[in-house]
């Protein structure tokens, strides 16, 4: 079944084009041996925690690119996220040597009588106003919850004022009730850029496309030195650099949650080809993925004498971190593809990952390769995960696992989680930049933070000794997935 | 409502689970979409508090439940977070999906409310109104559904005043402004139930709300249908002090109309009031010759973009203590049309000794007065301006090197722990902050 459709405006949710889960409780071993006997099991919770929705995911990658404007279509709290990503824009621009400038964000401000009356009139009115204002190469509309109920066609009021304003005005549906995963953003900002910007291509580049957040530029020397340009895409793209994603000659991954859609995309409407080895962490990751993009940009021998090299210069320092961290227990906690990478930096630095809770878990992405699969990739290389929670975010079933298993290290990969290790007196670590711990120097570099966060006890024990806790005893005292319920069910993909 | 907003600088009704959160042992419990209060602790929050950010729980509606209702999903959460959160008060907060599809929260609630539990439901659906009307929604269903039936008998205790002052979390710096006013406030002889923060005393200061003898807000519109509220229910009289009192003159002139208005021991406040001024003043003297030399420029003249109640504060302030000329003031609240009249008079009673003609403009759409301030400014390159604003002006105050004061959200660039800018302390600090900004811009 081909997951690529880009005549609807919407793009399909995750739950429907990958089988996507957001409750589970058992070993990740368990969990593959059920994606591949068709009986995956999602669970559904009686008590939930807000989980945070797709349209933040869908303004993450569209709000940073540099000559847009965007219109967010509902009322003014669903714009609360505008200047988190204002700030990450800002900063980062410095990093690139950008000129200091704001982001143009805009909400609609849906009120009642919008919800009785309608609120075309007022999307026209604030695209014309954003237009007047920024003068953008493109405007891209977000929807809300409230915008979805309402259900106007958005579509053919933003075809008008495409003919109107002469520049691309294109929907993004990422309405919150959509869906419980909210990578399902992601896809959808892609989804808008693959059907709307994007246009066939006129010659082939050397350009390798790097889907991305705003992290560093990992990937320059070394496509550098095979021949190729690194292009890391969305934030800090441009309109024109998005037009021509379809000359590229090849994508990558940094996290395949983030860009499955944009790879498969890429690969099944133009034929830019994906490199579909799971990202690379940890050395083994690492080899795997470097084999992989040499038989995907022709360059087989070229990267074996890299990985040789590579090898020889981390091995003592690796050597010596291994020993330092040897049999330590540590509890991870991230989004899916990420968090698998995770996995693997500390299993290959000696650490015993005991057990993680990890957002959503995708069956399959987009490319259909089984190869692709980053979670089995790591219980074949360093074994099973015992304790594999699949809970979207959910502080609650964290805190009360994370009691139990009492772990050395706790390493997170989004806000609202560290604190848990720390309350709990446990050393916690958080790596914004998803790009430094690719690589051999990825893993040093994992090393390093992780030696400080164990480092910084002090910290962690005196912050425990004074920390309240909002759970009951009787939660603390049942099982972590105690909520869990809901029935297997037969993912058809 | 405005037609468009860039730049929003307050969120929607939902946002006031902050309220919820600000008061001790309190959780909001959201029935609406799965992102509504990651997107409100974007931008009101910094810091999880007890039981707010990823601990709050919520409905998270799906497709199926904005077709089919989402009544049972609702009990179920009710039901359980009972068992898994350790808290006194309960508030279910709806978004708009809940409210456009129609369910019937109140239903639901008041099955849990017969059975005594600590249960309260807000209707406070995103397209009803912003966060400043949520606020005075959540506070009255709280008295009307929690205090009202669990308090003990309504008798006035003299001395005893409820206060009214920020928005907590929309004023970055509610807690340490409730703090320092309920501070000056027991000076003077009252006993003030803070009602949030850590000054407040939990819900058992929340059931003594009928027994006071007055409220007190002291803001320009936010809290005033609370007052209006208690006033009806329980005939508590309230004096209106239309902003938040910063500095000297502003503390004194606020503890003297309290007093007036409680018919406290006139001795007694002005002792307090006459130690609490030779102290400010002593501080201010020795920093005047450094206002009037400094030979590198300071700034002379101030543009504010916030609420209304810091607005008005801090011209005031600004103007009578620091000799700092107010520009235009923009004020991004989305203040009611019925309460703009009175803001408007007291900019033109800001000064005692001239005539001053305070060019005032209220308007949502920041983004757009952003742009303005920016015009102003470089309109009088010779001056040095101030900024009184949120985050979004780091980029207009650097474009024309001029000084920002974050004081509304987001306030992104500050980490706010215990600062507050009201009373004779917050006046001295906000000269500190504003100064420490100026002369950190020197080389």
């Amino acid at each position: 079944m081909g997951t690529i459709n880009l005549k609807e405006p919407s793009v399909q949710i995750r739950e429907k084009r990958l089988g996507t889960i957001t409750g589970y409780a058992g070993g990740a071993e368990e969990l593959l041996t059920q994606v591949k006997g068709c009986g995956i099991k999602d669970s559904k919770r009686k008590f939930s925690q807000c989980i945070g929705c797709n349209a933040g995911h869908a303004f993450c990658q569209l709000s940073l690119i540099q000559d847009v404007a965007i219109v967010n279509h509902a009322p003014v709290g669903c714009a609360g996220d505008f200047f988190g990503f204002n700030f990450v824009y800002r900063v980062e621009q410095v990093n690139r040597n950008l000129p200091p400038a704001n982001g143009r964000y805009f909400s609609t401000c849906i009120e009642e009588k919008d919800t009785v009356f309608g609120a075309a009139a007022k999307l026209e009115e604030t695209v014309r106003e954003a237009f007047r204002r920024v003068h953008p190469k493109a405007i891209f509309v977000t929807t809300s919850c409230a915008s979805g109920i309402i259900g106007e066609d958005i579509e053919s009021v933003l075809d008008s004022l495409e003919k109107e304003l002469e520049i691309p005005v294109v929907s993004c549906s990422c309405e919150g009730f959509r869906s419980k995963t909210w990578t399902t953003g992601f896809d959808a900002a892609y989804h808008a850029v693959l059907r709307k910007i994007a246009k066939p291509a006129r010659k082939k580049t050397n350009k390798v496309l790097v889907p991305n957040f705003w992290g560093s530029h990992v990937f320059d020397n070394f496509l550098k030195d095979l021949g190729y340009e690194a292009q890391y895409i969305m934030p800090f793209s441009t309109i024109k650099e998005l037009e021509h994603i379809s000359e590229a000659a090849a994508t990558i991954h940094i996290c395949p949650s983030l860009s499955s859609y944009m790879g498969a995309g890429l690969e099944q409407v133009y034929g830019v080809p994906e490199v579909q080895a799971p990202p690379a962490y940890g050395v083994k990751g690492t080899d795997i993925w470097m084999r992989n993009i040499g038989k995907v940009l022709n360059r087989v021998d070229e990267v074996e004498s890299y990985i040789k090299r590579r090898h020889e210069q981390i091995e003592p320092k690796l050597a010596e971190y291994r020993k330092q961290f040897e049999g330590k227990r540590a509890y991870v906690t991230a989004g899916a593809a990420h968090g698998h990478a995770i996995i693997a930096l500390l299993s290959e630095l000696g650490f015993v990952v005991e057990a993680a809770s990890i957002f959503h878990h995708d069956p399959v992405y987009d490319n259909h390769n089984p190869e692709s699969d980053a979670l089995a990739q790591v219980v074949e290389e360093y074994g099973d995960i015992k304790k594999y929670h699949v809970c979207n975010k959910q502080a609650f079933e964290l805190v009360n696992a994370l009691r139990r298993v009492q772990p050395d290290l706790l390493v997170a990969r989004h806000s609202g989680m560290t604190v848990w290790g720390a309350k709990l007196g446990i050393p916690t670590l958080l790596v914004g930049d998803e790009q430094f711990g690719i690589g051999y120097r990825g893993v040093l570099n994992y090393a390093s933070r992780i030696e400080e966060a164990l480092d910084a006890v002090e910290f962690v024990t005196n912050l425990s000794k004074h920390s309240t806790m909002p759970y009951t005893k009787w939660w603390l005292d049942q099982q972590p997935q105690a909520f869990q319920g809901g029935k297997k069910k037969c993912q058809n993909i | 409502m405005p037609k468009y907003i860039e730049q929003p600088r307050y969120s929607c009704a939902v946002g006031a689970m902050q309220s919820v959160v600000a008061i001790r042992r309190g959780v909001p419990i959201l029935h609406s979409g799965p992102g509504c209060a990651n997107k409100i602790t974007s931008l009101i929050g910094q810091g999880e508090g007890y039981a707010g950010g990823s601990t709050i729980p919520c409905t998270n509606a799906e497709e199926k439940d904005v077709v089919f209702g989402g009544e049972k999903k609702l009990t179920d959460l009710i039901e359980s977070s009972l068992k898994v959160i350790d808290a006194d008060l309960y508030v279910v907060l709806t978004g708009c999906t809940s409210a456009i599809v129609g369910d019937d929260v109140a239903s639901v609630v008041s099955e849990f409310q017969d059975n005594e539990q600590p249960v309260v439901a807000v209707d406070t659906a995103g397209f009803r109104g912003n966060n400043h009307v949520g606020h005075a929604q959540v506070v009255n269903a709280i008295i009307d559904q929690y205090v009202e039936r669990h308090r003990g008998p309504v008798e006035v205790e003299k001395g005893l005043v409820n206060l009214f002052a920020s928005v907590p979390y929309q004023d970055p710096y509610w807690n340490g402004n409730i703090e320092e006013l309920k501070k000056i406030l027991e000076a003077i002889g009252l006993k003030v139930n803070a009602l949030f923060g850590h000054e407040s005393g939990g819900v058992e200061e929340w059931k003594t709300i009928p027994n006071a003898e007055f409220n007190i807000v002291a803001g320009a519109w936010s809290s005033l249908p609370i007052a209006k509220h208690l006033e009806k229910k329980y005939k508590t009289p309230y004096l209106h002090f239309p902003y938040l009192p910063i500095g000297g003159i502003e503390t004194s002139r606020f503890l003297r109309e309290v007093a007036v208005f409680g018919k406290l021991d006139t001795q007694l406040v002005e002792a307090y009031i006459q130690r609490e001024e030779e102290k400010y003043y002593s501080y201010i003297e020795q920093t005047a010759d450094f206002m009037l030399e400094f030979r590198y420029g300071i700034p002379r003249r101030v543009y504010a973009i916030a609420e209304a109640s810091y607005v008005l504060g801090f011209s005031k302030f600004l103007l009578n203590e620091l000799g700092i000329i107010p520009g235009k003031q923009f004020i991004v609240d989305d203040t009611p049309e019925k309460y703009q009249a009175k803001i408007r008079e007291e900019f033109k009673n800001i000064s005692e000794y001239k005539a001053r003609n305070v060019e005032v403009e209220f308007n949502p759409d920041a983004g757009e007065s952003a742009l303005e301030i920016e015009r102003l400014i470089k309109g009088h390159p010779e001056k040095r301006s101030l900024i009184l604003g949120s985050g979004w002006d780091k980029s207009i105050a650097d474009a024309t090197k001029s000084d920002l004061l974050i004081i509304s959200p987001p306030v992104t660039y500050r980490l706010v722990l215990s600062c507050g800018y009201t009373g004779y302390t917050g006046g001295l600090r906000a000269i500190e902050d504003i100064y420490d900004r100026v002369l950190g811009t020197y080389r």
